[in-house]
């Protein structure tokens, strides 16, 4: 238990504030962001494979976008960017959502088979619909809140084979182009939600470090408004 | 052989052990050099009686039907506890009273981030002394046990748990966006408070007072910028806390005390004053209380009453690091 409470390191009293910046989809719109917040991101522009980049007032630290929320939650990381979605399916992990930052716009939807109606028709016959998705907890409550139940089955590679081959009757998945849809002849049937990327701190560091997280917060709220 | 034991609990072994000991003696000597005595109440309780209290709080994972088929259920806290035993056995205190206790506690957390399922708690309550005095001494007892505890750097947030309530009662929000809006605030979801209260109708001008309030903390110059907002309900709830925090400043007690207009707690029978304890080693609040007048009436005992708890395994790695810290390396 010791252990597990004291995943923050000592540093992180003073010295600079530590910034959790998601790599993958939302990497450059992020970098983008802090470039025009006046956050210095050319270190990890670069051709490093560090994924840590200190900086003078924030660090930088790198990490995949479901792993922000752990590393904020836990504070070791004081605040961070992610996806909506990431924070929707990890909604009990204790972070402050503060701030919409707009970019990474994308859809949450349910996905069938063009011209099936296998959706509809599990639903009919079974009052069940078997759903592939990263996002189980997403696609539960989605289902529950419109009254239908689904049996949810967690995939971690391209959602988009399950109802190709059957292990699915249709799936919940992130969609910013739909053209991995269009390509995999399935097409939208339900919007969830819709997800941008936010700005999220430690609830520890919202309030000692109460100046340093609403300046940054100011900044970006100042250079995404755009 | 390697046999289990149910996730969030957990053995410890004589070296943390000696450690936490040495803790709960400082904490509970510093209790009761202020006059609050210790006591110990059953693990288990009835279901029935500790859900008059908060049916959220006192909703434990851990129920079970004994013999006789009553329902029973493991305490969540102690503050319900206490409640019930004050009101059976000190229904008509002529003075205030102060109890302090160390207990475990269980609440149904999903365990392996910084929270048991099983945890010990320090506290204590202080019954019969309304606000702002009751506050105030509660505030220095806590400011005392964190000094024993070696956590100077630590800082306790002070918020007032009526200010949303009374709020959005004045801008007319009731039922479903209510609680909604309410909820979110408690998670300081701020997009979503934000997208609440469009919901609900209200002004883009209600809109940014109710946002901007919630990031209002720091020291008494947060009470000047909320004024500025204008309105009733967060006059009435700057008035409390001025009150309080200026009675603590003029005890020399206000330094570590962050003013935070934004603090809401989740247990329901928090009135007024609300408390939390942060520590810069850890990224996890160390504790937390305030007050519940109305808490101690669901017992029939109509009585004032605050108070605070301390998670003792965050305490002690808290202190840990700042001991570390201390030491040339």
């Amino acid at each position: 238990m010791s252990l597990e409470v004291a995943g923050t390191a000592e540093a992180k009293a003073g010295g600079p504030l530590k910034l959790a910046v998601p790599r993958g989809a939302l990497l450059a719109g992020t970098l983008d962001a802090l470039d025009a917040a006046g956050v210095d991101t050319a270190a990890v522009r670069g051709e490093s494979r560090a994924l840590i980049f200190p900086g003078e007032e924030i660090t930088l630290v790198t990490m995949r976008p479901s792993d922000v929320p752990t590393y904020v939650e836990s504070g070791a990381a004081d605040a961070g960017i992610t996806g909506k979605d990431v924070l929707l399916e990890q909604s009990d992990r204790m972070v402050y959502e503060l701030l919409d930052l707009g970019y990474g716009r994308c859809r949450m939807v349910l996905a069938g088979r063009k011209g099936d109606e296998r959706l509809g028709e599990a639903q009919r016959r079974l009052g069940l619909t078997r759903i592939a998705t990263k996002y189980p907890r997403v696609a539960e409550r989605h289902f529950e809140s419109t009254g239908r139940q689904v049996e949810t089955i967690e995939v971690k590679g391209s959602v988009e084979l399950a109802p190709l081959i059957g292990l699915a009757d249709g799936i919940v998945d992130l969609v910013a182009t739909g053209r991995t849809l269009e390509e995999n002849d399935l097409e939208v049937r339900e919007e969830i939600v819709e997800c941008t990327a936010r700005f999220v701190a430690n609830r520890v560091a919202h309030k000692l470090r109460a100046g340093e997280i609403d300046g940054l917060m100011a900044r970006l709220r100042e250079a995404t408004s755009g | 052989m390697i046999h289990p034991i149910p996730p969030g609990t957990r053995d410890i072994l004589p070296d943390e052990m000696r450690e936490l000991r040495r803790l709960h003696v400082a904490l509970i000597e510093v209790f009761e050099a202020r006059g609050y005595g210790e006591v110990a109440t059953p693990a288990i309780e009835y279901d029935e009686v500790l859900a008059r209290g908060d049916g959220r709080a006192a909703g434990s994972a851990y129920r079970f039907f004994d013999e006789r088929g009553d329902l029973l259920v493991l305490r969540s806290d102690m503050t319900v506890p206490i409640a019930r035993l004050v009101a059976s056995r000190f229904p008509e205190p002529e003075q205030p009273l102060r109890f302090c206790y160390l207990a475990n506690a269980y609440r149904a957390v999903r365990p392996q981030r910084g929270q048991m399922r099983e945890f010990a708690q320090a506290g204590v309550e202080l019954i019969g002394a309304p606000a702002p005095q009751g506050t105030v001494e509660v505030i220095e007892v806590l400011e005392a046990a964190l000094d024993a505890a070696g956590l100077d750097r630590a800082v306790i947030g002070l918020g007032d748990a009526d200010l949303f309530r009374q709020l959005l009662t004045e801008l007319a929000v009731e039922g479903e966006s209510r609680s909604a809006i309410l909820e979110r605030l408690e998670t300081h979801d701020l997009v979503g408070v934000e997208a609440e209260l469009r919901r609900a109708g209200i002004g883009d001008a209600q809109v940014e007072t109710c946002v901007t309030l919630s990031q209002l903390r720091g020291g008494r110059e947060v009470l000047e910028r909320a004024r500025a907002l204008g309105s009733e309900a967060v006059e009435r709830a700057i008035a409390r806390l001025e009150q309080t925090f200026g009675e603590l400043q003029a005890r020399g007690a206000a330094d570590r005390v962050q003013l935070d207009l934004g603090l809401l707690r989740h247990l329901g029978y928090y009135s007024g004053a609300i408390l939390e304890v942060y520590d810069p080693a850890l990224g996890h609040v160390l504790g937390g209380g305030g007050r519940y007048d109305g808490l101690l009436k669901r017992f029939g005992v109509d009585l004032p009453a605050a108070g605070f708890a301390l998670y003792m395994e965050r305490v002690h790695v808290a202190q840990m690091e700042e001991s570390r810290r201390g030491k040339p390396a």
